[in-house]
């Protein structure tokens, strides 16, 4: 019954996102207001009813109902409960009602908050996020339905993956679902923007705390999976250049560069049809991520099961979003001229280049990921792209990226000169230089570890200055506190996230210099690495929920003082017939110690230690990126209505 | 600064951006393509430059797994990766993956030597044990262990299982 139900309430949200659309598209054309109004409550009809549909897949997991085929295939009684639930989303079909959730969620996001919004735009905007919704809840109720029964029932199901089993699975995808999805609310703003044929500042106010919050969340998404990568799969390493997490840092760039160049339409009136552009490129690449991860031309513990059919399905409303978006930028992108005009050197031109730069660099990464499946396609040959391709194309383009980010906020805008700014920028940049001549001497002259710290405190120490400069800290110190304070929360977000990007890349700095060690040491041996001993206590067996496992005990010491205690794993899961390893990871925040247990063989374990630098710092980064789109977004001026912002600030630096 | 002047500078930067895009993923294209070849393919096309990687992937030839342990304590294996027709000694010191067994499906990651000996710097790991690299399947069909002509493919367990030893062709399953 309750299954029966979910698949109705599915079905009940694809009519009324389908009226939705109409209403919407309809209403805002004609100019009938009621139609118009018609699309709010509609937006939160779908809501309720997707919200309905996710709770009773996410009931039939918790009571383990398995006529249900979905939970068949990917839970068993003996998972522990958080396990059950998260993995109503550890799978295709129910990770597809969750993306569908995640967009009727901003759907009633916008209906909520766009209360201020022209209605016109208002209505043409939801229409645009109907429209997206029917497409995704006709696939899913067309080729996944996440409710289709099974007779006669099985007596239990066949298990979650057990790479899955981890309290990664409940903050994962969803965080990385509320980036892809926020982009469908920039992409219908863009769609919006172009049948009206109108741009402004105004537009560019609305448009960029939705941009800056998808962007948050993914960053926040991202990050959590690559630390998930690195606890989980034991290899020590954090990105892999693997086609999925390509294809979630696709957006991730194209949405960065959206954020930026939303600025200049918001300030200046300037660079219009190109953020029209990207908000069609972030969404596209979202659904290239969607088309990737779903289609089963990639094989990766991402993957989903390999069904052509939802390929094709996925393909065919990848080109009609981006093919239809393009097609309408094509034709109604001449209608937008710009107005703002600015010199070359100024913050909009360091904005430019800052978007041209995100998307070179999207551009390779795009090519790299793609390229093995046209090989494969068109050329009929097997060939793989590494890591050593992404660095080497990625790093000419980082490191200008890197340096004009700490140029760039300290222009003014429409005209700059160089100089004065680099003058307030010396000391920052003498930090750099002290930076990598340190970690030159220290390293052993390893040049790219070095580049990176040098690097990393540049942006750092350039993030300071700025928000030094634009209080006055040094020239007029008593009143610095008071200009603090009312100073936008903007300025604070973008140092605050500038400042978090350095922090990741002295984190990546810091992974450049990690060592490794691999060994088979029986009980009672020890091994040195980096100057801690590991010494083996022994192995034991342990037993959990629903694995067994073999432990090993190592006490780690440093200069004869014990420093921690460190048990790897070899979990065996009898369900899936699978063997996980569990690493063991102390921290220190400066130092990650992390060890793995291997097989065992000779009286011996062998044992694998890696000596981690900074590594949690890349992950610290990220948060405090996402902390400083938080930031952003809690400026006065993001809350829309501009004349009310007016008003509040006569009030506010009290 | 005239709109016509700044239109040439926004597409001189494009250019310029879309321009060194490309020169970095062509030139990085040239030295770091990973392909993919099967030991019939090294023998057919013959041995790329020893100091070139590519993915060399077939099944692990049943009873040529040895296990070593190096001087310095490190676990080492030598194997033997067939598709039927060829076989290619691999070396790989590290730890093999939870998966790996012998008669079933590999692929490895590294270079060949002058000697014709493939020191893997990666044995990749699999996700469950039916599942077979597509590659490897591929390599399979190649080398004549499923001809398409005759029906469907086998499921990928059963070819996991076969012996490459005991497997004179297309006619012995």
């Amino acid at each position: 019954m309750i299954p029966e139900l979910g698949h109705f309430a599915l079905a009940l949200a694809l009519a009324l996102s389908a009226a939705q659309a109409v209403f919407g598209l309809w209403g805002a054309q004609r100019g009938e207001a009621r139609l118009m109004a018609a699309a709010p409550p509609l937006a939160a009809g779908v809501l309720l009813a997707v919200a309905v549909s996710l709770g009773c897949l996410m009931w039939s997991f918790a009571v383990n109902d398995t006529t249900v085929m979905n939970v068949v295939q990917n839970s068993h009684s003996a998972k522990p409960m958080l396990y059950k639930l998260t993995g109503t989303w550890g799978n295709h079909e129910g990770s597809l009602v969750l993306w569908v959730f995640i967009l009727a969620l901003c759907g009633g996001a916008v209906a909520l908050f766009g209360r201020d919004l022209p209605s016109r735009l208002q209505a043409r905007v939801l229409a645009v996020l109907g429209l997206v919704t029917v497409g995704f809840l006709a696939f899913t109720l067309g080729t996944s339905n996440p409710f289709e029964r099974v007779w006669p029932p099985p007596l239990d199901g066949q298990g979650l993956n057990p790479i899955l089993q981890d309290p990664g699975l409940a903050f994962h995808p969803p965080l990385l679902y509320l980036g892809y999805v926020g982009y469908a609310v920039t992409y219908a703003f863009a769609i919006a923007a172009l049948i009206e044929g109108r741009v402004d500042a105004a537009w560019g106010r609305w448009v960029r705390p939705w941009a800056l919050a998808a962007w948050a969340f993914l960053t926040l998404g991202i990050a959590l999976g690559s630390w998930w990568a690195y606890y989980e799969l034991g290899w020590g390493g954090y990105w892999f250049w693997d086609p999925v997490e390509n294809a979630s840092l696709l957006p991730w760039l194209a949405g960065a560069a959206l954020l930026h160049s939303a600025i200049v339409v918001e300030k200046r009136e300037a660079l219009k049809t190109w953020t029209v552009f990207l908000a069609l490129l972030a969404f596209g690449l979202s659904l290239l991520g969607t088309f990737l991860v779903r289609s089963g031309v990639l094989n990766s513990v991402h993957a989903f099961a390999n069904d052509p059919d939802r390929g094709v399905f996925i393909l065919l409303l990848m080109m009609a979003y981006v093919g239809g978006g393009f097609a309408l930028f094509a034709w109604r992108a001449a209608a937008m001229a710009p107005t703002g005009v600015f010199a070359p050197l100024s913050r909009e031109g360091g904005l430019v280049l800052n978007n041209l730069l995100l998307c070179s660099i999207a551009a390779v990464v795009l090519v790299g990921t793609l390229y093995p499946m046209f090989a494969d396609l068109l050329l009929g040959q097997k060939i793989s792209v590494g890591p050593p391709f992404f660095n080497m194309a990625t790093f000419p383009l980082v490191v200008p990226l890197l340096a004009a980010m700490g140029v760039g906020p300290m222009l003014p805008w429409k005209r700059a000169r160089l100089w004065p700014v680099l003058q307030r920028l010396w000391w920052a940049a003498l930090g750099g230089m002290a930076a990598l001549l340190l970690a030159l001497a220290l390293s052993g002259w390893r040049v790219l570890p070095a580049l990176g710290f040098a690097a990393g405190a540049w942006l750092i120490l350039a993030a300071a200055t700025d928000i030094a400069d634009r209080i006055a800290l040094f020239s007029r110190p008593r009143a610095a506190w008071a200009r603090a304070r009312g100073l936008p929360r903007a300025a604070w977000g973008a140092a605050v996230a500038h400042a978090g990007v350095g922090v990741t890349i002295l984190g990546l700095a810091g992974m450049g210099l990690a060592q490794e060690k691999l060994t088979l040491m029986r009980p009672g041996d020890a091994a040195t690495l980096a100057g801690y001993t590991y010494r083996l206590e022994g192995v034991e067996d342990v037993t959990g929920p629903n694995w067994t496992a073999r432990r090993a005990t190592l006490t780690v010491t440093r200069d004869g003082r014990e420093v921690t205690v460190l048990r790897p794993e070899r979990r065996n899961f009898p369900v899936g017939r699978m063997v996980t390893t569990e690493a063991s990871i102390h921290t220190n925040w400066l130092v990650d110690l992390y060890a793995v247990l291997g097989e065992e063989r000779d009286g011996g374990a062998v044992v694998r230690l890696h000596h981690n630098p900074l590594a949690p710092w890349i992950w610290l980064g990220a948060a405090i990126m996402a902390l400083g789109g938080g930031i952003s977004l809690s400026d006065r001026r993001m809350r829309v209505s501009a004349p009310a912002a007016k008003l509040a600030r006569g009030q506010a630096p009290a | 600064m005239s709109r016509k002047r700044r239109r040439l500078w926004v597409l001189l930067l494009c250019g310029l951006g879309l321009g060194s895009a490309t020169a970095l993923t062509l030139t990085a294209f040239q030295d770091n393509l990973v392909f993919f070849l099967s030991p019939s393919d090294v023998v057919a096309q013959g041995a790329p430059a020893p100091e070139r990687a590519f993915r060399l992937g077939g099944l692990v030839e049943a009873g040529s797994l040895e296990r070593t342990t190096a001087p310095d304590g490190r676990p080492a294996a030598r194997f033997r990766v067939t598709d039927g027709a060829h076989t290619i000694e691999v070396t790989y010191t590290g730890v093999l993956p939870d998966l790996f067994r012998e008669g079933q499906g590999v692929v490895t990651l590294g270079r060949l030597g002058p000697d014709g000996l493939f020191r893997a710097s990666e044995v990749l790991a699999r996700h469950d044990e039916t599942y077979m690299p597509p590659e490897v399947a591929d390599a399979l069909k190649r080398a004549g262990h499923w001809d398409p002509a005759q029906g469907a493919a086998p499921p990928a367990g059963s070819w996991n299982r076969l012996d490459p030893a005991r497997m004179p062709g297309r006619d012995g399953s």
